[in-house]
């Protein structure tokens, strides 16, 4: 059995502890807005917070997260108030949409620890996600309106 | 037949079975939490196939077209909204069932492919909402006993000249009593309110709160996960296997060898995929089994050598060439690639007796279906497909051969379960249909006065269509179109031009992938412009310039991208500019990029990219496709090659096979040119242009020439 916590919500699992977080999440609790891209951290599709810090949950054990706190795209807001998805929705950012959860779970460790973040800083943050469709200017911008939102209302 | 006259017929179908099974088959969604296009009791007004208003003021407009990543939920609700005046707040999409009258109505069938869906769909969906308007108009002048034509609508309602209003809502049960019109009129452009406007997408909340389902994320009730082992080579064939250790592995249910290789079907993907791994499978390994692509490529050398099929001949090349002061000779080489969409192939299916249920992103609805109904032993209208949202497609998704389709009723008829085929990145990467391999050989010769006067280009890679349902394409021609698009119409005023193609016979599987031929047309031939602009010193945008005086719409982006680029201006110490112009599925781009060459390493820093896509629906996605086409062509011009050695792929995933990330993303500036001519296409137009501004830009910087895809400066000449 391995408890942790997912979104803020306490979860006891009968699984293999080998198994990698993101198939646990995806198909044991039905949390499919974590994506499987590569299954060995190349892409970035998978990223979740592991106690606040951002992991590619691909290749974490979910022996890993025993007695942790998860948080997927699906809680990190439950409206879209977050920051970053209200400016992800005013850049209109999303192609396809199939690695912008873990674009976001990414960006927002990075304007957590920088809210002021500089060019290379959103590259250092955001290289290890992948995006196909070319994303990566609208991400760009909608990451430093989202720090422009967070420093008027003083958000850490 | 005219498309107003299909919709008076669709029309007529729907009065007589009104209130009941507009859309419904014999299907009925369970367990699926996915929106199909199915009546709903809110439902009160369904006009027509496109369409749906409810009593709660809610318009729904079904998408025949998958949404891939390129807008197509949002732009064809506009030209739906547009003519019913609808509130844009009130919006919504759907998915379409596969039904005939999906069908694109130029292909014949349901696709979505060829940068088609705007211009396909521009006067279907605006007449679609043209009549459902007459309608809602003649409801509210019977209820109000006046004149229909002293009415008007906005934003939802009816409108009378005292002010009065209905609203499509209160309207919709009484709409659909009324008649649909015998003929519509469409607004004039310049009436338009939503046309032309960069409106946010309608589809971007569920694809930053996790909730858009994609194939992947499908779950039914009842339903097992299955991973298949496939050949190791293009065409080899199970001649055993071992599944002793696999079948004792926890959730694993069912392991079966079906066409493709062996089926592991289990609880959860990672049970099915650990147990695929410990099986043990000899394979009778076949003709592939010592290919190579650089032996490969060598032949497509020696093949260059001899004419080829003719595909254009003006005046007489050869003579012309022997004429010429000064004359060129090139070979480029363009490797194999993966469409690598980020979401990899996926497929669910329930297979009962005498039905067959399939949820997937596929852009292939009506091949997927005809395929799955033979493999399932039933009738085509005895299967449905539920198109979930593409996480990407690139032309992956739509396969002659529905290949990850007919897999997957085959593992569902082993399992005896309802199963989602899951492919793992590795599969999706080795699992072929690839971009063709392709070489071209041009030859090109200049006069005293540096004009050109003879130009050879001969193509050597395989076909697409040959062997293909869609072989009928090729018209008897013994060259597939595919191929040549891009070279056969090569727009620059040059006398004696010649255009010839080997059609290469190789066994690994090619498909079309984002921009097709052109995806290599466009490099070879804009980099050998440039190479005759050097041999006649002449600057490369006016070199360009100077012959394409018969072809406005080239010179328009041409132009554009040039000024908005500062050519001619001084560039960044250290950097180099190119340019390159391109026409492809009925758009015209343009592109300058601005590179700089470091220890053998190019960096892109600056992509302008001007396009003439005629009348557009949404710049703001228009924008967006240039830039994604421009980022998605410099990744392959940068980084990607498929090759082959014994019969193995070399590559297998994002390391062995990247993708331009983040910190490697040059500004990208993008323009539209304003245009009143037929819509034209806008996923694929971008694409072409960026591997030659690329490799041109290198020249500018390095002096050194690049004429094989991915660049690399040791290769350089």
């Amino acid at each position: 059995m391995i408890s942790f916590s997912v979104n803020r919500q306490h979860v006891n699992l009968d699984v293999d502890p080998s198994t990698p977080l993101l198939w646990v999440l995806r198909e044991n609790l039905g949390l499919t807005g974590t994506k499987y891209g590569c299954g060995m951290a190349q892409c970035g599709a998978c990223t979740v917070h592991l106690n606040g810090e951002a992991i590619r949950s691909c290749v974490a054990p979910v022996s890993r997260v025993e007695g942790k706190e998860v948080t997927t795209i699906e809680g990190l807001s439950s409206d879209l108030s977050h920051p970053l998805q209200r400016a992800w929705l005013a850049e209109d950012v999303p192609q396809c949409g199939y690695c912008q959860s873990g674009q976001l779970m990414s960006a927002a460790v990075l304007l957590r620890d920088k809210p002021q973040p500089s060019a290379e800083d959103i590259d250092q943050a955001m290289t290890g996600n992948i995006c196909r469709c070319g994303t990566y200017p609208r991400i760009r911008k909608a990451i430093y309106r989202a720090a422009g939102m967070m420093s008027t209302v003083g958000a850490k | 037949m005219s498309a107003l006259q299909i919709e008076r017929r669709e029309f007529l179908k729907l009065s007589v079975g009104a209130g009941g099974g507009l859309l419904i088959g014999f299907w009925h969604s369970g367990a699926s939490k996915l929106a199909f296009a199915e009546e709903r009791p809110e439902s009160a007004f369904m006009p027509n196939a496109f369409l749906r208003i409810g009593t709660d003021e809610r318009v729904t407009v079904i998408v025949n077209h998958s949404e891939m990543g390129q807008g197509v939920y949002t732009a064809l609700p506009m030209l739906l909204a547009e003519e019913l005046d609808a509130d844009w707040k009130k919006v919504g999409y759907e998915s379409a069932p596969v039904d005939p009258k999906y069908n694109h109505p130029v292909f014949g069938m349901q696709i979505t492919g060829g940068s088609s869906s705007v211009w396909s769909g521009f006067e279907q969906y605006r007449n679609a909402g043209a009549a459902a308007r007459a309608m809602l108009i003649a409801a509210a002048a019977q209820q109000w006993n006046t004149d229909p034509a002293t009415l008007r609508t906005e934003s939802g309602v009816v409108v009378d000249g005292t002010n009065r209003k209905l609203s499509y809502g209160q309207l919709a049960e009484a709409a659909a009593k009324m008649p649909p019109p015998a003929n519509v009129t469409l607004k004039d452009s310049k009436q338009f309110k939503l046309i032309g406007t960069p409106v946010k997408r309608l589809d971007t909340a569920e694809k930053i709160n996790g909730k858009a389902v994609f194939g992947i994320d499908v779950k039914n009730s009842g339903m097992l996960t299955a991973v298949v082992a496939r050949a190791p080579v293009f065409g080899a064939k199970v001649k055993s296997f071992d599944d002793s250790r696999a079948r004792t592995m926890p959730g694993v249910r069912k392991i079966a060898e079906v066409p493709s290789g062996v089926a592991v079907v289990a609880d959860s993907f990672w049970q099915a995929k650990v147990a695929r791994d410990a099986l043990n499978i000899d394979w009778d390994e076949g003709e592939m089994r010592a290919f190579s692509t650089s032996q490969m490529i060598q032949q497509f050398r020696e093949q260059a050598k001899s004419p080829g099929t003719s595909v254009r001949r003006d005046g007489d090349p050869d003579a012309a060439l022997s004429q010429a002061t000064q004359k060129i000779e090139a070979v480029y080489e363009v490797p194999y690639l993966s469409h690598l969409m980020m979401e990899p192939l996926n497929c669910t299916v329930d297979l009962r007796a005498d039905s067959c249920e399939i949820w997937t992103g596929t852009q292939f609805q009506t091949v997927d279906r005809a395929a799955a109904a033979k493999v399932a032993g039933l009738p085509n209208e005895k299967v449905q497909i539920h198109t979930t949202f593409l996480g990407g497609g690139f032309g992956r998704r739509a396969t002659p051969q529905s290949d990850f389709v007919v897999e997957a009723v085959h593992v569902a008829k082993a399992a005896g379960f309802p199963v989602k085929v899951v492919w793992t990145r590795e599969d999706d990467m080795q699992g072929g249909w690839y971009r063709p391999a392709f070489l071209h050989a041009i030859v090109g010769g200049v006069d005293a006065s540096g004009n050109p006067v003879s130009w050879r280009s001969r193509l050597v890679g395989q076909s697409i269509m040959a062997g293909t349902p869609f072989e009928g394409m090729m018209k008897g021609k013994e060259y597939d179109p595919a191929s040549v698009e891009g070279v056969d119409d090569l727009p620059y005023d040059i006398p004696n031009l010649a255009v010839e193609s080997h059609n290469a016979k190789v066994g690994v599987p090619v498909q079309w992938w984002r921009s097709v031929g052109h995806s290599h047309t466009g490099f070879a031939t804009e980099c050998f412009m440039d190479e005759l602009a050097a041999l006649t010193r002449k600057d490369p945008y006016q070199f360009r310039r100077a012959l394409l005086t018969k072809h406005p719409r080239h010179l328009a982006v041409l132009d554009l991208a040039a000024e908005k680029a500062g050519w001619g201006k001084p560039v960044p110490e250290g950097r180099g500019r190119g340019i390159a112009v391109h026409f492809a599925f009925g758009s015209y781009n343009a592109q300058v990029a601005e590179v700089s060459v470091t220890e053998g390493k190019v960096r892109v820093h600056r992509i302008v990219s001007a396009v003439d896509c005629g009348r557009y629906v949404n710049p703001g996605i228009i924008a967006a496709q240039l830039e994604g086409g421009a980022i998605f062509a410099a990744s392959a011009a940068l980084f990607q090659e498929l090759t082959f050695e014994n019969g193995r792929l070399q590559q297998t995933n994002f390391h062995t096979f990247p993708v331009m990330r983040m910190n490697e993303c040059p500004e990208i500036e993008t323009h539209i040119v304003e245009s009143n001519e037929k819509s034209g296409g806008i996923g694929e137009p971008g694409v072409p242009c960026t591997a030659p501004a690329i490799a041109n830009a290198v020249f500018a910087a390095t002096g050194k020439r690049i004429r094989k895809l991915p660049i690399r400066m040791t290769e350089a000449v």
